[in-house]
């Protein structure tokens, strides 16, 4: 049975298929976007997530983990440096695949791995947009209803004003009242 | 060994032969280009999938 065997042989033994890996995985870093068989693809995903995660978490052992993993030193540090960065602010989906069509030699199905721009912050855009919107939205609503307030405390002024206009007139009268007594 | 005692009419071949036919492939159409393309590939004509360019097609 294969329960919780996840993964699959792609038609090579164990060490063939983890050099082929490991040298895929270091040629997605270096060159971004790579081609390959759709079944390449999938496995290779996850295993290049896994990298981007050990760049993020940065330390001296996960670049170690890394180093262990990948073929080339250079590219390991790009990883390190440079896209770390880029994918800081991204919780995993780091790496996309664009199926691309059949190849011409075996009719292999190819597709497209490519790790996820940095302009890319679309999905984050988005729900900043949402976010500023519905920020737009309440300061219009709290605007409207300071408006509101506003409206009732100048009429509230309004209503005083004349009040107030009329206060101190009393005093005046009461002081020339005041003056006709004396 | 058991072996067909008699030989099928064209009728009953070319009934077993009814669903031999081929089937045509699901094809959906570039919004870029509207070529026709296969569904959830990128389009070959124009290079465009899900509104950015993924390959260059540059070929006039």
């Amino acid at each position: 049975m294969r329960h919780r065997k996840a993964g699959k042989h792609l038609g090579r033994d164990s060490s063939h298929r983890r050099a082929m890996f490991r040298n895929m995985v270091t040629s997605l870093f270096k060159y971004e976007q790579i081609e390959t068989t759709d079944a390449k693809a999938k496995q290779l995903r996850s295993i290049a997530e896994r990298m981007i995660t050990l760049a993020k978490r940065g330390d001296l052992h996960a670049r170690r983990q890394a180093l262990a993993y990948m073929t080339d030193k250079k590219v390991t540090h790009r990883l390190f440096e440079e896209l770390r960065e880029r994918f800081m602010d991204r919780q995993g989906g780091y790496v996309r695949i664009i199926k691309k069509g059949n190849r011409q030699g075996d009719n292999a199905p190819i597709s497209i791995v490519q790790l996820i721009s940095a302009e890319e912050g679309k999905k984050k855009r988005k729900k900043k947009a949402k976010a500023e919107t519905k920020a737009q939205m309440k300061p219009k609503e709290e605007a409207s209803a300071a408006e509101e307030a506003k409206e009732e405390t100048t009429a509230q002024a309004a209503a005083e004003a004349p009040a107030q206009e009329a206060s101190p007139e009393e005093p005046d009268r009461a002081e020339s009242e005041a003056k006709e007594e004396v | 060994m058991a072996v067909p005692k008699k030989k099928k009419s064209k009728s009953k071949r070319d009934m077993r032969r009814a669903h031999d036919h081929l089937k045509m492939p699901n094809v959906s159409y570039c919004p870029q280009c509207h070529e026709p393309i296969l569904p959830h590939r990128v389009c070959p004509e124009c290079g465009y999938y899900k509104g950015r360019a993924i390959i260059s097609t540059e070929e006039s």
